[in-house]
């Protein structure tokens, strides 16, 4: 579709803020952009070339992301493109950006820390914290319980 | 016998037998936590295996996948180690048999990391991460059982009695393990034991458990010789899929 003339190909900031809105699917509240695993978006010649990063090397989300970026790509007129997987540098929570910790925190799951362990209870703002289990309902979180207002709550645990 | 292949092979087919073997315990494990935290563990276990057999079968260039490796061959094909077809057992078993296998994996994947073959390297690099929460979790499970009621420490002490035996395969090496250490694609299996051993030994004297003072290792699983009656089982669940309809697809 934007064979030919090189002039008509998207640029690969305009693909990353298409990307922005690509939700992660297992927490739709941030972007795969946000979550930090679109590691490199580039031309090579008519293909359009989207390298991924696992969070985890078995998350099963991998797939599915892979597919929802092909399809909103598709959906914005890019017919020639690959998504290939890369996996080094390994991902790491601090890729996450900035808006992505405090989407994190208001949808109910506590950011990364360094500490390595929540910093406060996202829904009371507590300190007095708990874990439960360093595993949780997907292999990128733990569960924590709150001291204070006694309720469990997911933590986005730092790898 | 190309030895990266059987290498790729080691190491693949370790993290696939133990992540079919703890996901077993998927719905029934003895509390909710327990069961989250092992499928996840198990998901891993897996994750890594489709990297290392994908790589395998690359450098076997015979045409075949990562799934065929996993669900084509049979038991006398497997290179994993002994002591991941070993039953599930009791818990006892089960978190025995994974901090003995996380305290070796570990610092195994650690090597890895500065493998001379790149992409073994990066491989490692992302399962170390993984492997780092499985360590932490199966010795921090030996303290708490060990340590625990009556009941639980003498379930510990019993499962290591009968475990124990099956660590060692690991750190002897054969001809496939001496042509990885002299390119520097891994390290000599021995050299890793004496780390495994204090490792080991502090966490079984927290957990107050005992180790057993016979060094006998059974071997065969990682070279193929010999493996047990149970890995047979385990790829008749495991594979009858593929098996039953040679090229399903879905």
């Amino acid at each position: 579709m934007h064979g030919g003339s090189k002039d008509m190909r998207p640029k690969p900031e305009t693909i990353l803020q298409w990307l922005h809105e690509v939700p992660d699917p297992e927490i739709p509240v941030i972007s795969v952009v946000d979550l930090g695993i679109v590691r490199d978006v580039q031309w090579l010649d008519d293909t359009l070339e989207i390298a991924v990063t696992p969070t985890y090397s078995g998350c099963p989300a991998t797939r599915i992301i892979a597919l929802d970026i092909e399809t909103a790509l598709r959906d914005k007129g890019v017919a020639d493109l690959r998504v290939r997987t890369q996996l080094s540098p390994p991902w790491t929570t601090d890729w996450l950006t900035d808006s992505a910790r405090e989407k994190l925190q208001a949808y109910g799951i506590a950011p990364p820390h360094p500490a390595g362990g929540p910093k406060s209870c996202p829904r009371c703002g507590s300190d007095q914290l708990t874990r439960m289990s360093q595993f949780g309902s997907t292999p990128c979180k733990a569960q924590w319980r709150c001291d204070a207002c006694l309720e469990p709550f997911d933590y986005f645990k730092c790898i | 016998m190309d030895a990266k292949f059987e290498f790729l092979c080691r190491m693949g087919d370790s993290t696939l037998i133990l992540g079919h073997r703890i996901s077993e315990w998927c719905g029934k494990a003895p509390v909710l936590e327990e069961d989250i935290a092992l499928p996840n563990i198990a998901l891993d276990l897996i994750g890594q295996t489709q990297m290392w057999l994908a790589y395998a079968a690359e450098v076997e260039g015979a045409g075949h996948t990562a799934d065929d490796l996993a669900m084509r061959r049979d038991v006398w094909d497997f290179r994993n180690l002994l002591l991941v077809e070993r039953p599930n057992g009791d818990f006892a078993q089960t978190m025995t048999r994974q901090f003995l296998f996380d305290a070796w994996h570990l610092p195994m994947l650690q090597a890895l990391t500065t493998s001379s073959d790149k992409r073994i390297a990066e491989i490692a690099a992302k399962a170390v991460k993984e492997a780092t929460y499985h360590y932490e979790k199966s010795s921090e499970m030996v303290v708490a059982l060990g340590d625990g009621t009556e009941e639980s420490h003498a379930r510990m002490q019993s499962a290591l009695d009968l475990l124990w035996p099956f660590a060692g395969e690991a750190f002897v090496s054969d001809t496939v393990d001496h042509e990885m250490a002299a390119t520097s694609v891994a390290p000599t299996p021995e050299t890793l034991w004496d780390d495994y051993e204090a490792s080991v030994k502090d966490i079984l004297s927290r957990a107050t458990l005992t180790l057993p003072k016979a060094r006998f290792a059974h071997k065969g699983g990682k070279s193929g010789t010999m493996h047990s009656e149970h890995l047979g089982h385990l790829l008749t669940q495991m594979q009858w899929l593929q098996r039953a309809y040679p090229d399903a697809r879905w």
